[in-house]
């Protein structure tokens, strides 16, 4: 027995919210990065926990999917800010307003 | 109470309180620092939730490479340091609160109104064992589209970090 089943999906909640804060209000590029991180891994955690609920794989399998797409996402969204300084010179998303949107 | 309970409550103080002390650093070496200990404490939730296989993935891919690129990123970068005025950026926040504190009360009243959502989690272990066969039985296909998501990623990186991109103007005459 450890807890009921809403604690979990709650402390999940929290920390998605937390990351969607993360990623609306920091400026940093990195940041934001790091904010879609906590979001998807809170994500995984919800999984986890309705896995174990009803007692079916299918929640753990999905996580390792999460696993793959966050990892690509990270490896592919830092390659772009690398990029973006060297052109730009900043990794300030409101220095870029090339577009004067 | 039980001691499975301890360890659940203590593990979530522990991960809610260093990604908060994550996100509001000014320093990013001190935040991706918080958030490899809110990793590690999650890849321990993962473990009590019964799932030792997507713990230790958690530990390594999470903990280990994910945040060991940004590490490396953030001292790669030259992040220029920002003096913002208190005022403006608490209007900055604003927005962003309200809108949290209503979605939090929403997903609230929606989990603990859902039937079952107060029934307690039974223990339980699925052996990486078991866990493999179940994926590759039935989830083979969606495991060669992440295996090609990575290659993608890989192949978009490398794209991305040629070492010099070329400029528009620095190449007249090469399409004739």
């Amino acid at each position: 027995m450890i807890v009921p089943y809403g604690n979990v999906l709650l402390l999940a909640v929290i920390l998605f919210l937390l990351g969607a804060v993360c990623a609306l209000t920091r400026r940093n590029l990195l940041m934001i990065l790091i904010g879609v991180e906590i979001m998807l891994n809170a994500a995984g955690l919800a999984f986890v926990g309705a896995s174990l609920k009803w007692r079916l794989l299918d929640g753990q399998a999905f996580v390792l999917f999460i696993f793959a797409v966050a990892a690509s996402e990270v490896a592919v969204g830092l390659a772009l800010i690398v990029y973006s300084q060297h052109r730009t010179g900043s990794v300030n998303a409101d220095h870029y307003n090339l577009m004067k949107g | 109470m039980t001691l499975y309970a301890v360890i659940f409550y203590l593990l979530a103080i522990i991960i809610l309180v260093a990604t908060v002390l994550a996100i509001t650093r000014r320093v990013l070496v001190h935040s991706v620092v918080y958030l490899i200990v809110s990793f590690l404490a999650t890849g321990l939730l993962f473990y009590l939730l019964g799932a030792p296989f997507l713990a230790a993935l958690e530990v390594i891919i999470y903990a280990g490479a994910i945040m060991v690129l940004f590490l490396f990123i953030v001292m790669t970068l030259v992040v220029e340091e920002r003096q913002q005025k208190g005022l403006e950026s608490f209007w900055r926040w604003i927005p962003a609160i309200v809108l949290g504190v209503i979605s939090f009360f929403v997903a609230g009243v929606l989990i603990f109104e859902a039937p079952g959502s107060r029934e307690t989690l039974p223990t339980g272990m699925a052996t990486p064992a078991a866990f493999g066969q179940f994926i590759f039985k039935n989830y083979w296909f969606p495991v060669e589209i992440a295996s090609f998501l990575l290659l993608i990623g890989l192949v978009g990186t490398l794209y991305l970090g040629r070492q010099k991109p070329k400029e528009a103007g620095n190449q007249p005459e090469d399409k004739t």
